[in-house]
């Protein structure tokens, strides 16, 4: 078969919902997108670590504490999940962790907003989370077999994150005044950055046309974006916590709220480098991988020891 | 400088709970079996998911082709009589 004809049955394949398999022939854009979008998602996990790692030593309570700890460890399994799916693209664990610490891969944006108080230990659950959660349910189904099942399993553990999330804020909703500002605060900040999330409007975004042919996206961002929203603003209002739209209303003709236009030139700024934090994460990230050097080592040494004795006997 | 490597690649294998067949789960980077292992549990079990784990080298693994199962598989095609509900049986219940 020719490139054409091959590309025709794979077109065919996608389009009556069969799961591409690693070994399976794909075209080399499929396999390109996958390892670029596969990379900086198992890279966002990672990174997500340390804006929450951050608050662990001042956790408010032994329960909070040990509920963050579990919460930080299931995002590094996820980054690993994902590592692992994309490690079937022919691409190396080594050439992945290389692009991220050399900083020519991008991870998401969202993790380079610092994270300021106890109460965005509640917001990132609630609102980063959730709107992750959008996105993976609807990963979960993608063409890709191991990317989809690395997300069954990963939204699985997601709704752990966003529902401690949710509670920390409903349990802030109910304290002192101090309390609920405090949890009104960080809603104002992580409001905007997780509506960026989903990524561009589907007129700006670039590679959405061929992901979703091939149903690596199942869904336009502004689809995923508006569910987010519809999900969400009911549970604020639960708690009595304000969106910080003052556009923001439900028409009653679409079933949907509407919402105020985003500062897409601050989506741009943080991408390209220009965040609060993006230093801060990739020294941290560095340092942490050179740190843990000698352990690595001192691993390797002492499993060519074991094998070299078992050779000797 | 130190070798950047990330070990070599190790198969994970679950089982649920005593007496089902072990499914594989995903796999882990390790330099032996016993870090194998152990990665294994922290990815794939922190929540009671398996009562045992397998690690196997994922180069030790052979697999039939995808693309040849067709005819790799073919033999069992037309053997329908390996299937008990092949046999007409007067009335007789075996159950």
């Amino acid at each position: 078969m020719n490139q054409q004809e091959l590309e025709k049955k794979f077109q065919d394949r996608i389009d009556k919902g069969e799961i591409i398999e690693p070994k399976d022939w794909m075209p080399e854009q499929y396999r390109k997108q996958l390892i670029r979008m596969m990379s900086q998602h198992a890279h966002s996990e990672v990174v997500g670590m340390l804006p929450e790692g951050n608050w662990i030593t001042r956790a408010p309570s032994l329960r909070r504490k040990a509920v963050l700890l579990a919460k930080v460890q299931d995002e590094g399994g996820h980054g690993l999940y994902i590592y692992s799916g994309a490690e079937t693209l022919d691409i190396s664990r080594e050439e992945m962790v290389g692009e991220f610490l050399s900083g020519k891969a991008k991870y998401s944006s969202i993790f380079n907003y610092p994270t300021l108080s106890w109460a965005d230990m509640g917001a990132i659950g609630w609102l980063v989370d959730g709107a992750a959660i959008v996105n993976q349910t609807a990963l979960a189904k993608c063409s890709y077999g191991p990317y989809a099942r690395a997300m069954v399993r990963i939204c699985k553990e997601e709704n752990f994150h966003h529902k401690q999330g949710y509670e920390i804020l409903a349990t802030l909703m109910k304290g002192t005044k101090e309390q609920r500002e405090m949890a009104q605060d960080s809603v104002s900040r992580f409001w905007w950055p997780s509506l960026m999330m989903f990524g561009p409007h589907d007129k700006d975004s670039p590679h959405s046309s061929d992901l979703l042919r091939w149903k690596v996206k199942l869904f336009s961002n502004d689809t995923l974006r508006q569910r987010f929203i519809d999900r969400t603003i009911p549970q604020a209002e639960n708690i009595g916590i304000e969106i910080p739209d003052p556009a923001l209303k439900w028409n009653e003709e679409t079933r949907h709220y509407e919402h105020g236009e985003i500062d897409w030139n601050e989506f741009k700024n943080v991408i390209s480098g220009r965040g609060i934090c993006n230093k801060e994460r990739m020294k941290a990230r560095r340092k942490a991988h050179e740190d843990g050097a000698w352990v690595r080592e001192a691993a390797e040494a002492y499993a060519q020891k074991k094998v070299s004795k078992a050779v000797a006997v | 400088m130190t070798k950047e490597t990330q070990w070599p690649l190790w198969e994970v294998f679950l089982q649920k709970k005593f007496g089902v067949p072990f499914e594989h789960a995903g796999n882990v980077h390790a330099p032996d079996k016993e870090m194998a292992l152990q990665n294994a549990r922290d990815v794939y079990s922190r929540r009671n998911e398996a009562t045992c784990i397998w690690v196997v080298p994922s180069e030790a693994i052979a697999s039939s082709s995808p693309e040849d199962a067709g005819s790799f598989f073919d033999p069992a095609n037309d053997k329908i009589y390996r299937h008990p509900n092949f046999y007409k049986t007067p009335g007789a219940s075996f159950e």
